[in-house]
């Protein structure tokens, strides 16, 4: 029996060896083929520095707004019956089944010079395309869904009796969400929260299209490792960048792990 | 009442039947507050999703509304579609070739990780080794990582200073092994739990049978674990024909191995706006019927064999 395993498991481990394997072993091996130094002053330019500060500035206004919306839109579909639910929840994953470049097309068209509202907003002094304002629109588009779909199953499964017991003893909606709701999901809300950020964080298509690629402006930390390699063929600034954003999702994935076995409900296949 | 909800399998969750205790909830629940939130939210929706999507697609098909004169009524209106405009930026000789190459590499992709998807999945489900863990979590990699990372992630041994001396740089195949990586996840996990939940009797009863185990995989296992399938396929074509982040470093600049997400890239960065929301809009509606058709025969296959 073991010896019959031995040609499938060999194939399968030699397809993953190749294609994820061996590529991030090779790729951690060139950005510290230098030393640990030359990796670090890599990151610490004030170039790759200030790519970084915007991201990280992005990251802090997309991640609470769709973790906002997120929450209320779980409440709404596994709560609520209203017209118009299916197409409701079917909005929340346009932005990832549509390429990013296409998404990024998408607000340009609609909210640039050029674009459906572009003569009001332009007299309103407010500008989306090659602006801060446009990476914002462009990271929270892309990352809508994933703390909804964290939450929703969740919300189901914990069902509404507690809730109706706390309504009943005499609490109010917002205590009753603070101190029975929201506890059930927190688990739920974390992992979303997790994959929100990864997803802001690592952008690059939508927001390459909207940013017009500012340096110092409108450069993410995504574009900037995008820059170093195509621009300024800076190999080892780009491997550099490569590992620390690599370090990073694999620090997600490490807790998202710890969350599956909090709460069993959650799935590896969202993002 | 409410904990005998069961959850069913998908993300999008129907809502229970019409009963007593679900109005009561209704009234319960954050009732009141759920028209306002409820309008805040689709508020949001329509501003970073739905009129970005529709401007999109207007400005692609050239659609464009004449009132002649002020103040006419909505039925005065000559709504007209620049259909034209939009068959001229698609079959434009650049742009079907990126749609071409995107559709069939996509397609050539989906196929290829739908094979190696199973037999990943039937070896983390079926199979123990040391080191197993690793191979587990190292699937979710290419979820976690972002596209661009990817790309230097590949280029790091599939470049022109390839350590191996396998230099993919501006191929086709280098195209290939980018979107393999990225839609691996989708195949892989979308197979793994439906084979983690197969009952072995049937599979043992034909065992006893005589059948050997290529015959069991096609005539027990396959059957049951093709719906999931089909449905990984679906995503991980939707997803192959929009990449970009991963791509864009390994596909240089050559005409022949520019896809078409590439192809709107490069119409952006000359501000050709209108022929950017054509090809954009052709591939919208080349994915979304792929998609909706592995879901639908998804669907017809598993009520013939249920």
């Amino acid at each position: 029996m073991t010896t019959r395993r031995w040609p499938l498991r060999g194939v399968v481990l030699l397809y993953l060896a190749i294609l994820i394997g061996l590529p991030v072993v090779f790729m951690v091996y060139k950005a510290l083929q230098h030393g640990f130094g030359p990796f670090w002053s890599q990151l610490t330019q004030p170039g790759s520095m200030g790519a970084l500060k915007l991201s990280i500035e992005i990251v802090a206004i997309a991640v609470p707004v769709n973790t906002i919306v997120g929450v209320g839109a779980a409440l709404l579909i596994a709560r609520h019956k209203f017209f118009g639910k299916r197409a409701f929840d079917t909005v929340f994953d346009i932005p990832v089944a549509v390429s990013p470049v296409i998404l990024g097309v998408a607000l340009i068209l609609a909210y640039s010079r050029i674009g459906w509202f572009g003569g009001p907003l332009l007299r309103a002094g407010i500008m989306v395309l090659f602006s801060p304002l446009g990476l914002v629109l462009a990271t929270m588009a892309v990352s809508l869904p994933y703390v909804l779909r964290s939450i929703v199953p969740v919300l189901i499964e914990v069902g509404t009796d507690q809730e109706e017991a706390a309504r009943t003893l005499g609490a109010g909606r917002f205590r009753t969400f603070f101190s029975v709701t929201l506890p059930s999901i927190r688990w739920a809300v974390a992992y979303g929260v997790t994959l929100t950020i990864a997803r802001t964080l690592g952008e690059f298509g939508a927001v390459l299209v909207v940013s017009g690629n500012i340096s110092g402006r409108t450069q993410t930390f995504p574009i900037f490792i995008y820059d170093d390699w195509d621009q300024r063929f800076d190999t080892l600034g780009a491997y550099s960048g490569a590992l620390l954003l690599a370090l990073i999702s694999m620090a997600v994935l490490l807790v998202l792990a710890m969350l599956r076995k909090r709460e069993r409900k959650l799935r590896v296949d969202l993002a | 009442m409410s904990t005998a909800l069961v959850t069913p399998p998908s993300t999008s969750p129907r809502p229970a039947s019409h009963s007593r205790g679900r109005r009561l909830r209704a009234r319960v629940g954050l009732g009141a507050l759920a028209g306002g939130g409820g309008a805040l939210i689709v508020g949001y929706l329509s501003l970073i999703v739905l009129i970005p999507i529709a401007a999109l697609i207007s400005h692609g098909l050239s659609i464009s509304v004449s009132t002649h004169g002020a103040g006419a009524e909505f039925w005065r209106w000559h709504v007209t579609f620049g259909f034209r405009t939009f068959w001229n930026a698609v079959t434009a000789s650049g742009s079907r070739e990126a749609i071409f190459l995107s559709l069939w590499l996509s397609l050539s992709v989906a196929a290829i990780n739908a094979v190696m998807g199973v037999a990943i999945a039937w070896v983390l489900v079926r199979d123990t080794f040391p080191g197993k863990g690793l191979v587990e979590s190292s699937i979710d990699l290419p979820f976690a990582l972002p596209t661009i990372v990817a790309g230097v992630v590949l280029l790091a041994i599939y470049g022109v200073d390839s350590p191996i001396h396998v230099d993919l740089f501006e191929t086709w195949m280098g195209l290939m092994v980018a979107l393999l990586f990225v839609t691996l996840p989708f195949s892989v996990r979308a197979v793994q739990p439906v084979l983690a939940s197969l009952d072995l009797e049937s599979e043992a009863a034909a065992r006893t049978l005589g059948a050997g185990s290529v015959r069991i995989f096609f005539t027990v296992v396959l059957p049951s674990i093709w719906p999931a399938v089909l449905g990984g396929f679906g995503l991980a074509f939707a997803r192959a024909m929009g990449e970009f982040g991963s791509i864009s470093l390994i596909a240089g600049g050559l005409g022949r191995t520019t896809t078409g997400a590439y192809y709107v890239f490069n119409l952006t960065q000359g501000f050709l706006w209108t022929d950017a929301a054509a090809v954009s809009t052709a591939l919208l509606v080349l994915s979304l019927i792929i998609l909706v058709a592995s879901n639908v025969l998804a669907h017809r296959y598993q009520r013939r064999t249920l």
